[in-house]
């Protein structure tokens, strides 16, 4: 057994850093990468896609960078699990293994997890008394069953476990819990028990540390941040797993960032609710059992980790249309720049009102005064600027375009030095709502291929 | 004496759906015990009033001395429904670290 491993962290979400990966690769020794790519709505964005073209519904960027990294991972032998499957690894996979032909590599094993997809299930499912209502709000799925666009179960880390298991250099999933991806390759590694909580729980902890790239290396960092160095070629977080289940996090030498107990704990509070039951489907963690250490610049040991058994759900992750929305901005100048703007506000919404325009809520906030404050800002006037910001919100479609053309004539009909409508009448999109569900785990088996070519 | 929270902790925040949640970690181990005795749920749900609509839950965590705060009903709507600009609740944390507190001991800032 090795004494410990590397796991690098190469992408905090789909749209991230695209040099970071191919650092990670480069820089530094590292054994495994991991990369998240998908947020709630993102699964919802990949199946309208995959129904439009079925080769499609999978993390496109991916391409490209496997046709940059895919060199270097073989000769290195560099393990890369992703979640960048969305609604399609099939076609993911056969995306990377042309890229494999187009670069003349052989004998590349590539597995996919599939089985989370319960889209074509829902009915069936319920025929079985499995409902799918919501978890938090209780409501009966009934209410949005025609809505629906997407049905997706996290699975966890023991289906990504088999397909290294099975010799796969890359791993490509659907949707899978982002610490999953991480706490796979330690298990698979240290052949850790699927019942030894605390070492899962330790995985899974440094696993969240690890989902959000940057965020725990000094991106995004409220605490001294402007003594952060050289965040233009930010290290991304690397693990260092050991058997025993204590872990270090560091970067790669010479790259920018910084990695503290203090830049662990920003990301470890990070969208968290209870910090008792961190819950997943490998286990549930307690986050009030954590130790960290600075041992060293640039490396943080975190310890003492405590876990519980995982329950006897799987989440699952639904997404419905829920109506349109449509944003306008217009910039106000000095003098009396909030007071113009807020007229121009008023102006505004006597014109929808006249037009009888049907609206769920219509929302201003003001760019440079109150957008982030709300009521705690303080009123002045002095201000050199400000953004208007309208949005609108409703299941009316032609009052949502309708609105999309009552803001440019403010520029000429209301309060004066008013600029910034260069990018044209607002455009309606789609409100992709989420619905949360569980799912006992015997009702659905992950399904692990690996193929090579 | 008067602190505002940034002088003794930092934070960072982030969305579940509708609900905010705000990580405020002590600057210092021995600031720590004044998070615990001050920023209580009712001084942050009085703070948040106008931004926080429904309830706040405080959640200890001394072993990072840090407190993780949850705000239902603050974003929104959440998601892709929510007509915010932070519809992430990503700049909570400066709303909450902006906090003044009245604090009876002396802290050695």
């Amino acid at each position: 057994m090795k004494k410990s491993i590397r796991i690098a962290s190469g992408q905090g979400f789909w749209g991230d850093l695209q040099t970071a990966p191919v650092d990670q690769v480069r820089k530094g020794p590292i054994d495994y990468m991991m990369m998240d790519f998908l947020a709630e709505v993102t699964m919802s964005i990949l199946q309208k896609q995959k129904m439009k073209d079925p080769k499609l519904g999978y993390a496109k960027d991916l391409v490209p960078l496997f046709e940059e990294i895919l060199p270097d991972i073989v000769k290195k032998n560099v393990k890369v699990i992703t979640n960048g499957g969305g609604v399609n690894p099939i076609a993911c996979r056969e995306a990377i293994f042309a890229v494999a032909r187009k670069l003349g590599i052989k004998n590349l094993k590539i597995g996919i997890v599939i089985g989370d997809d319960i889209l074509g299930k829902i009915d069936e499912l319920a025929t079985k008394g499995i409902a799918l209502d919501n978890m938090e709000t209780k409501e009966k799925l009934a209410s949005i069953r025609s809505k629906v666009i997407s049905a997706n179960v996290y699975f966890g880390a023991m289906p990504i476990v088999e397909a290294l298991k099975q010799g796969a250099q890359i791993v490509i999933t659907g949707r899978t819990t982002d610490t999953g991806l991480t706490l796979a390759p330690m298990i698979h590694e240290f052949g850790w028990s699927p019942n030894d909580w605390d070492k899962l729980a330790a995985g899974t902890v440094v696993g969240h540390i690890l989902e959000c790239g940057g965020q725990a290396s000094g991106g995004n960092f409220s605490r001294d941040w402007k003594a952060i160095p050289d965040l233009a070629h930010i290290g991304f977080p690397i693990a260092e797993a050991r058997p025993d289940g204590t872990m270090i996090i560091t970067k790669h030498e010479l790259t920018g960032g910084l990695v503290s107990s203090s830049t662990v704990k920003e990301q470890l509070l990070y969208e968290i609710g209870n910090p008792k039951e961190y819950i997943t489907p490998d286990c549930i963690a307690d986050f009030t059992t954590i130790e960290l250490n600075d041992v060293a610049t640039n490396r943080v040991e975190v310890s003492g980790v405590k876990g519980r058994a995982a329950t006897e759900f799987y989440k699952v992750s639904m997404s419905y249309a829920d109506g349109f929305t449509a944003f306008g901005t217009l910039t106000y100048a000095w003098p009396d720049a909030l007071e113009k703007a807020s007229t121009a506000d008023e102006i505004l919404r006597l014109r929808l009102a006249d037009l009888k325009l049907q609206f769920e809520e219509i929302r201003t906030e003001f760019l440079g005064f109150n957008s982030c404050f709300g009521p705690l800002a303080e009123n002045s006037n002095e201000l050199n600027e400000v953004v208007m910001r309208v949005g609108v919100r409703g299941y009316d479609k032609q009052s949502i375009d309708r609105f999309s053309k009552e803001l440019a004539p403010l520029i000429l009909t209301g309060p004066p030095s008013v600029t910034g409508f260069a990018g044209g009448r607002p455009k309606p999109s789609e409100v992709i709502a989420y619905w949360p569900a569980l799912i006992p785990k015997s009702a659905v088996t992950p399904n692990v291929v690996v193929e090579e070519a | 004496m008067k602190v505002q929270l940034i002088q003794i902790a930092h934070a960072r925040s982030g969305d579940k759906g509708d609900t905010g949640n705000v990580g405020v970690i002590a600057r210092k181990p021995e600031y720590y015990p004044f998070l615990e005795k001050y920023l209580t749920v009712d001084r942050v749900k009085e703070h948040f009033a106008g931004i926080c609509l429904g309830k706040v839950e405080r959640f200890e965590l001394p072993n990072l001395g840090a407190l993780n705060f949850l705000l239902h009903e603050s974003l929104g709507g959440g998601g892709t429904r929510s007509l915010k600009n932070d519809a992430q609740g990503k700049t909570l944390s400066s709303v909450m670290l902006r906090m003044e507190l009245e604090i009876n001991e002396t802290i050695l800032l």
